[in-house]
């Protein structure tokens, strides 16, 4: 037998090793209530309410557009960011990762099943953001269809290295969900996640312009609001990758597969 | 072929040197225990030859891989149970099973391994809601469904009830039963005893004995004769038992008298194991006492 022939028979192909773990992701992540709750539904229970208390116009346009817009940047934060870390935390406090370190699957196959998933209930909960809108608040689907979704997998990516850079400075699995939350939260506040931050003191705007998330809603409010191609903003689309960058740097260096030693 | 080498094993952390100097065989179909207290250094050797460490110095080969650098197939011919590991708790037990098969080329079939583990009543019973040892069973059960050639268990049975133990000794009879090789790291010397072909002794980071469960006992302490004799208890520590008892008996014969409650015994295991794993004072107290 030819070497090429032994490597062929003694691993599944990828393709199918990444299918199997998307599949078991889904599974995973469908099958914890907490996960379900306070992960993919908390946005749209937000929007059920912050949709019905804001009213008016703000720039230029229905003031439940903009907290639609709003939310889908808080959904990515919630979802790419804060969900994975605190699934990452848990996983390899309990000795998942470890445990599946040592089956056949590819470490990169893993994470890259694990990322899909997360991009899939994000991108499922901004469907559901913009159904609910349409259907109780006469919101409008995005004009370019194509340029959101880019947007999407942008924020997707970003928040994502930045949830496993997270878990990667996280020891314990007890803080892990205070922890991101704490991160997460005053974020969502300070970026205008959920609503304008014109009003805030200058101290908490300045702090305000250097989150990542702030940048992804003016991207999100530049295309769904304003109908701009995502790629015409590109101070955003920069701060992004940068932040991007560092959480991606960060993972590579500190991210572990083993729990803490006891 | 041997499925495990290792010669001139070294693994300290920082100043701690957790492995010096191990060297040992495993044979295929082998199974090998590896006993010893706490902190002896059994579960750093384990993971180093599971992959997940790198040595400080030694030769390691496992499945005729260097653990460090093993190719795509190494990982398809483990199995392995980690000493401290859970599954995702909202899966069911036979998803756990089929979630992780489909890892692997050529899996055995996921019923027949969950009734080999003896879960098949708990087959659609969520992870969360298992015993401590129906987890561990589970966490055999995964090990296995890849169908290995070497399965790795580290400290398989500990927080077992006797019962538990029982049925999880069948199991890792029925592995050797099927030609499995079976690295087993224990502190219970009745596990290491029962399952073993052979065991080998770890102490502070070294090897200090390695032999078939008989060999250690018959080699490492004397044999010992107790008799009652004027209503008191007289105990002979013996290398040449045969000797000293054909001595004794025939003196007794030739007085006309009778040896109340002769008793001749080998040292069992574990006090070959006190007195390995004892400090030198106390080891040369339990010989003598």
């Amino acid at each position: 037998m030819s070497a090429e022939a032994v490597r062929v028979s003694t691993r599944r192909p990828p393709r199918a090793l990444f299918l199997h773990q998307l599949r078991s992701e889904q599974l995973v992540f469908w099958r914890s209530r907490e996960a379900a709750f306070f992960i993919f539904l908390f946005p749209l229970l937000l929007f059920l309410l912050l949709g019905s208390v804001y009213s008016g116009h703000y720039q230029g346009v229905p003031i439940v557009w903009a907290v639609l817009a709003g939310l889908v940047g808080y959904g990515c934060a919630n979802t790419a960011f804060a969900g994975l870390a605190i699934q990452l935390v848990l996983r390899r406090e309990s000795g998942i990762l470890k445990r599946l370190r040592s089956t056949p699957l590819p470490p990169a196959t893993y994470i890259a099943a694990l990322l899909a998933s997360t991009l899939a209930v994000f991108a499922l909960q901004t469907i559901g953001l913009f159904l609910l809108g349409r259907a109780l608040y006469g919101t409008p689907f995005p004009p370019d269809v194509a340029s959101f979704v880019v947007t999407i997998v942008i924020g997707a990516a970003v928040f994502a290295a930045l949830g496993t850079a997270t878990a990667s400075m996280i020891r314990s699995a007890e803080g892990s969900s205070a922890v991101v939350n704490f991160i997460l939260l005053p974020m969502a506040f300070l970026s205008g996640a959920f609503g304008p931050t014109k009003g805030y003191p200058a101290v908490l705007r300045a702090i305000g312009d250097v989150l990542p998330l702030t940048y992804f809603v003016k991207l999100v409010n530049a295309v769904y609001l304003h109908g701009h191609a995502v790629w015409s903003q590109p101070e955003a689309l920069a701060v992004l990758a940068a932040w991007g960058l560092a959480g991606l740097i960060f993972t590579i260096f500190k991210f572990r597969w083993e729990p803490r030693e006891r | 072929m041997h499925a495990i080498e290792v010669s001139g094993l070294r693994k300290a952390y920082g100043s701690l040197e957790a492995v010096r100097e191990v060297d040992f065989t495993i044979e295929e179909g082998e199974v090998f225990g590896l006993l010893g207290p706490n902190g002896a250094g059994k579960t750093t050797t384990v993971e180093i030859l599971e992959g997940y460490r790198k040595r400080d110095a030694g030769e390691v080969r496992v499945l005729g891989h260097d653990p460090e650098r093993p190719g795509p197939e190494f990982r398809e011919r483990i199995g392995v149970v980690l000493q401290q590991s859970e599954m995702w708790p909202n899966l069911t037990v036979q998803e756990t099973h089929a979630t992780f098969a489909g890892y692997y080329r050529a899996p055995r079939d996921v019923d027949e391994v969950i009734a080999l583990v003896g879960l098949r009543e708990k087959a659609d019973a969520r992870v969360k809601t298992l015993s401590g040892g129906q987890k561990r069973r589970l966490d055999l059960g995964i090990a296995l469904v890849g169908d290995p050639d070497l399965v790795f268990l580290d400290e398989p049975t500990t927080g077992f009830d006797p019962q538990a133990r029982r049925a999880a000794w069948e199991m890792i009879r029925s592995l050797r039963s099927l030609g499995k090789t079976v690295l087993l790291t224990t502190h219970y010397l009745d596990e290491a005893e029962q399952l073993s072909d052979r065991v080998a002794v770890m102490r502070e980071g070294r090897i200090v004995r390695v032999g078939t469960p008989r060999e250690l006992t018959t080699t490492d302490l004397q044999t010992e004769i107790r008799y009652r004799q004027d209503g008191e208890e007289v105990v002979l520590r013996t290398d040449e038992p045969t000797r000293v008892l054909a001595e004794l008996t025939s003196a007794a014969v030739a007085r006309g008298e009778e040896l109340d409650a002769l008793q001749v015994r080998r040292p069992s295991l574990e006090e070959v194991y006190l007195a390995l794993t004892a400090d030198e004072e106390d080891s040369t107290a339990e010989v003598q006492a």
